[in-house]
């Protein structure tokens, strides 16, 4: 009796012939092995109070379900100026969505939904743009040229993003080496995807035409850990000039990921900067993956050329599958459809991410291009077969399958069954040559699906409806005059003053730098404390309370200017802290009354330190000097903080306990 | 033609070029104190400076190089572009009826120009079907470009060829005609065409798009297919102009030539018929009737080209205080026909009554029309119009102004006698002048009324 495939066995099989290891086993030797390279597309929005092309206000949101009008597009791939229809126009084209607009008249006017021309471009936008270039050590362009950047999806209602290159061949600095960057633009962010099912996508438009940076970088970095570095490391650098938008979406990376011999597929829209390291450690893999199964293939098929695919309509009575997809599909009038794949036997469930194999390549893509919801097909390989051995068997032999051969099963609506046929055929062929150039969106656990075929340069061409805007090197200068320090050097200085290194990433996340800098020039505050009551103290309030109204930097710097007019000890600010958190508009006076806080003078405190001394002797407690100042501490401490610096008082009970200093 | 390397190029730029030795399409090294560039040189546009260096990065991106900043500057390859639609011999299929295209230029048919940076004028219409290649499903396609020129040099002598190649392709068996126009004066057009092509046996689809071809979001396709929809399917044997309905990709509205007005500088939705309802709705589906009454389509080829203009016709817009050196003036420059564009009802100052004399006296044939676009011209309700036409200016009923003009253009390319001018102008060709205006017929509503507020949402218009 022959011995029945095991489809989980080859998975784990191919798994392990590729040398996959985890992330958290992965040393440089295993990216060196497989020759990962990756770089970024950093995104940011820029703080202005207008959007980049028209007069709608720049950051004000709203809900999905709050609208005042929908409209309808359709978007049609057109020819770019070097002549050529890009790849991904055509993909969008067949897709055939129809886009719907949900339009709120306060954030929206007849510019986002193309029924006016663009306004000449915001000048606030532009100079923040050519400020970060200058950070980034760019080469700034001569002259302004608004390009559009053709995108079919839908997210842009024109069909075109407007799009210009501030400037080129730049670097930033990470710990142990440069990365470079390969071009920084300014651009008019796109509309928020509210659902995307069968042919209907559906978009809100309020965060549309927000003035956006791009900053692109070379693939230079060698591990995951060093993209999160670089990401890191542009982000802060946005930061560092204060005059961008923070918050959920204000900031987003494109990552770029290869391994050798791949290609080159961008993860659209990483959410979160912590998510990159897996991301970009299981893109490299999968990718590695394919080249096996490409090696694979062109084993058992000598010639692609002649590899074809053949097919059968099943006809809804002569099989009765078990499987709830299927039967619903039934109920629902769709077709099925099964294709045999002629020696992919043993490819369908080879190994690509964690939990996922080549199959989910094909169904992915069945849902982007053909437009068929999951679950949209079965096939010979799954991991948890849906259908039965049986059926199976029944499908092989309607299709005349060989013993090497894998088998699908796909359903949906009848008009759709070509461009499905077409996108199993086409994503098997790509099996052949290695890895497809594509885009791929990111989920938290580091897999990624199928997005869109990669663009090309192919989709850009000029603005007709926009001149372009000379930039003059007197303009240029005036605005280097006012750039902020570099990220690398406040890193720096950031140590010199001690400030513990665990708190950097939070204070140039939230640039908080300028702040501390502020505290320590002009109030005079010992900087490490500064950095670790932000660093430290701010970023536990943070995730503990919730502010009633607006909390700004500006009231931490008013509170230390309060202490020290006051003459009180700095470190009551760590007590305030969370009650001002809670409550912004507290006066300062009022949190220290709720707190019960009395003023008492340093001597007064100090004069106690006898009596104690006297009592702590009497209860007859352990004998030791440092028992005794421990007990003394904890008693004056609730009455000394604010009034005096503990230090100080340590030192003086220590003085009358007589602790020897050591 | 060393011009042609240097495409657009003038001036300082041009010299900067021809100093490093780098064409237009040609790939450049270029050394600035800013920093150093690479790609590929790009045309310039006219009527940008000569201070600049427009160039394509290899990311796709186009950039301007200040020539100020250039140290050197080195020619390293060179690829011309070219730029073509894939052009398909278009599909014969039976029983489709056959619908001519015509092309005029305008939006339609465009494509980018690296001249002026603008949108020409320049697609063959055979590579509009390369682009919207389901017109194959809709009719059977010819194409003949009549000329090309933008939407606002459209004048009398464009009417008159067009009317006799309309005239010409009727003879020949057409089942309908679709006319590719730019938007602007599309309406001028229309009714042109309602006078000078009269009675005719299939639908004349006039039809233009507000967003240009070359971008995704065109309305272009649409309308195209529209148009042939409603050309080679409709049973309405009128001159149409077909645009969209809404903004959204939905259907697209079939208006008298007579009746219809551009009234939006850039939304897609800006055709409406004014006064009236539209004729249909079209869609890929087919067509809805929203008028009744229309003329049919018939067999026969019996179709009446009267292809005249005067070109001695003009038009005043009046404001207040107008002085009636403006009327004398025209009446001196020797225009024998003025439409007159009054306020309210159709009104003027009196301060012109003299100069309106003066005209009447010397044969100049004046008629009124309307500011408010919508309604009639009143001119028995107040003093004022009574001493009006008392001094020759005869009121034109509903007639919009542009029509208007076309119309006594025409008129007086065929007689200059003071009754028949006023007879020819007065009885309608094809509801230029209505005799009743159906409540529906003005229908403007006021964005942030809560009902209307409510209809937007609901009817994506």
């Amino acid at each position: 009796m022959k011995k029945r495939f095991d489809p989980r066995k080859n998975y784990e099989e191919t798994k392990k012939a590729i040398g996959y290891v985890s992330r958290k086993e992965a040393t440089q030797k295993d990216y060196d092995r497989i020759g990962f390279k990756s770089g970024l597309e950093v995104h940011q929005q820029l703080l202005t109070r207008k959007k980049l092309f028209c007069n709608c206000p720049a950051g004000i949101f709203n809900k999905s379900e709050d609208y005042d009008a929908e409209l309808i597009r359709h978007m049609r791939p057109t020819l770019s100026e070097l002549g050529e229809y890009d790849g991904t126009a055509l993909m969008e084209f067949k897709t055939r969505k129809e886009i719907i607009y949900r339009v709120k008249n306060e954030t929206t006017c007849t510019y986002e939904v193309d029924d006016t021309p663009p306004f000449p471009l915001n000048r606030e936008a532009l100079d923040i743009a050519i400020e970060i270039s200058l950070l980034s050590k760019l080469n700034i362009v001569g002259e302004v040229h608004i390009t559009r950047k053709q995108y079919l999806d839908g997210s842009i209602p024109t069909g075109f993003q407007r799009t210009a290159i501030i400037g080129v061949e730049g670097e930033i600095a990470l710990r142990h080496k440069k990365i470079r960057l390969i071009q920084l633009s300014l651009e008019e962010d796109s509309c928020r995807e509210i659902s995307d099912i069968g042919h209907v996508r559906i978009f809100k438009t309020d965060r549309l035409g927000m003035p956006l940076i791009e900053t692109v970088t070379y693939p230079e970095c060698v591990n995951p850990d060093e993209v999160m570095e670089a990401c890191n490391c542009i982000r802060f650098l946005n930061r560092s000039t204060g005059k961008v938008r923070t918050g959920m979406g204000a900031g987003r990376e494109d990552v770029n990921v290869s391994c050798r011999g791949g290609a080159r597929v961008e993860i659209k829209g990483v959410a979160h900067t912590r998510w990159i390291p897996e991301l970009t450690h299981k893109e490299a893999f999968r990718q590695w993956a394919l080249l096996a199964l490409r090696d694979k293939l062109l084993k058992k098929i000598a010639d692609p050329g002649q590899w074809n695919i053949s097919y059968e309509y099943l006809r809804h009575h002569a099989l009765t599958f078990t499987c709830n997809a299927i039967n619903d599909a039934k109920k629902n009038g769709n077709q099925l459809l099964a294709v045999n794949l002629p020696h992919f036997k043993g490819i369908l469930s080879h190994f690509t991410q964690e939990e996922k194999i080549f199959a989910d390549e094909l169904s992915d893509r069945l849902k982007v291009i053909a437009c068929l919801e999951k679950p949209n097909m079965t096939h010979s390989e799954e991991l948890s077969p849906m259908v039965c051995e049986d059926d199976l068997k029944k499908v092989a032999t309607i299709l005349n399958a060989g013993e090497d051969d894998a088998q699908i099963i796909v359903w949906g609506p009848e008009q759709d069954m070509k461009t499905a046929l077409e996108t199993i055929e086409e994503r098997c062929r790509m099996a052949f040559e290695g890895v497809p150039n594509e885009t791929r969106k990111s989920f938290e656990d580091g897999t990624t699906i199928f997005e869109r075929v990669l663009p090309g340069a192919d989709r850009m061409y000029p603005d007709t409806d926009s001149a372009p805007i000379p930039l003059e090197d007197e303009h240029i200068k005036a605005l280097g005059r006012n750039l902020p320090e570099e990220v690398a050097e406040r890193y720096r200085t950031m140590q010199q003053w001690g400030i513990p290194e665990d708190t950097f990433i939070y204070i140039l996340r939230k640039n908080l730098f300028p702040l501390i800098r502020r505290i320590v020039t002009e109030l005079e505050i010992n900087p490490k404390f500064a950095g670790t009551f932000l660093g430290h103290t701010l970023k536990f309030v943070e995730g503990h309370y919730t502010p009633s109204a607006t909390f700004n930097e500006k009231i931490i710097y008013a509170l230390f200017a309060f202490l020290k007019k006051k003459g009180l000890d700095i470190a009551i600010a760590k007590k305030m802290l969370p009650l001002l958190y809670e409550y912004p508009k507290m006066e300062f006076e009022s949190v220290l009354t709720t707190l019960k806080f009395k003023h008492v003078p340093e001597k007064e405190i100090v004069s106690r330190i006898g009596t104690l001394k006297e009592i702590y002797e009497k209860t007859g407690r352990k004998n030791q000097p440092e028992s005794a100042v421990n007990w003394i501490m904890g008693e004056l401490r609730p009455i000394a903080v604010g009034n005096m610096s503990l230090k100080r008082l340590r030192e003086e009970v220590e003085k009358q306990v007589g602790v020897a200093k050591s | 033609m060393s011009d042609d390397f240097f495409q657009g190029y003038k001036g300082d730029a041009l010299e900067t070029l021809k100093k490093y030795n780098v064409r237009v399409w040609g790939q450049a090294d270029i050394h600035t104190t800013r920093g150093a560039f690479s790609g590929t040189i790009l045309p310039r546009s006219e009527n940008d400076d000569d201070q600049h260096i427009v160039m394509k990065i290899p990311t796709g991106y186009n950039v301007g190089i200040d020539i100020k900043t250039i140290t050197d500057m080195v020619e390293t390859g060179y690829k011309k572009a070219h730029y073509k639609i894939p052009e398909k011999e278009f599909p014969y299929t039976e029983h489709l009826p056959s619908v001519k295209l015509f092309g005029t230029g305008g939006t339609i048919a465009s494509r980018l120009d690296y001249r002026t940076g603008a949108v020409i004028p320049a697609f063959s219409p055979g590579e509009l079907y390369g682009a919207v290649p389901e017109l194959a499903d809709i009719c059977n396609l010819t194409t003949e470009k009549v000329f090309a020129v933008f939407s606002e040099n459209m004048g009398p002598k464009q009417y008159v060829s067009l009317a006799k190649a309309i005239g010409r392709e009727i003879e020949n068996g057409v089942d309908g005609i679709v006319i590719g126009h730019g938007t602007d004066t599309l309406h001028h057009t229309g009714a042109a065409l309602t006078f000078m092509v009269q009675n005719p046996p299939v639908p004349i689809v006039l039809v233009g798009s507000q967003r240009s071809s070359d971008r995704p979001s065109s309305d272009a396709a649409l309308n195209l297919m529209h148009a042939t929809y409603a050309a080679g399917h409709s049973d309405i044997a009128e001159v149409m102009v077909c645009m969209f309905g809404p903004t959204s990709d939905e259907y697209g509205l079939l208006h008298k030539g007579t009746r219809v007005r551009k009234m939006h500088s850039s939304y897609r939705s800006t055709f409406r018929t004014i006064g009236d309802t539209p004729v249909a709705m079209v869609s890929r589906k087919g067509i809805t009737h929203i008028k009744k009454e229309y003329n049919h389509r018939r067999k026969d080829r019996n179709v009446t080209i009267k292809p005249y203009f005067s070109d001695k016709v003009t038009m005043i817009y009046y404001y207040p205080a107008m002085k009636p050196d403006i009327i004398d003036s025209l009446v001196d420059a020797g225009y024998k026909g003025i439409i007159i564009v009054g306020t309210g009802l159709g009104h003027v100052n009196k301060e012109l009554y003299p100069a309106i004399e003066r005209a009447h006296q010397k044969g100049v044939h004046m008629f009124m029309t309307l500011q408010t676009i919508w309604g009639y011209v009143h001119m028995f309700v107040y003093d004022t119009g009574r001493d009006m036409m008392a001094k020759g200016i005869i009121p034109a009923g509903n007639m919009l102004p542009e029509v208007a003009f076309i119309k006594l253009g025409w008129v007086l390319g065929q007689t200059d006698d003071p009754e028949e001018v006023k007879q020819m102008m007065l009885t309608p060709v094809n509801d230029e002048i209505t005799e009743r205006e159906p409540y529906n017929g003005y229908l403007v509503y006021q964005g942030g009324v809560p009902g209307v507020e409510e209809f937007v949402k609901n009817v994506r218009k």
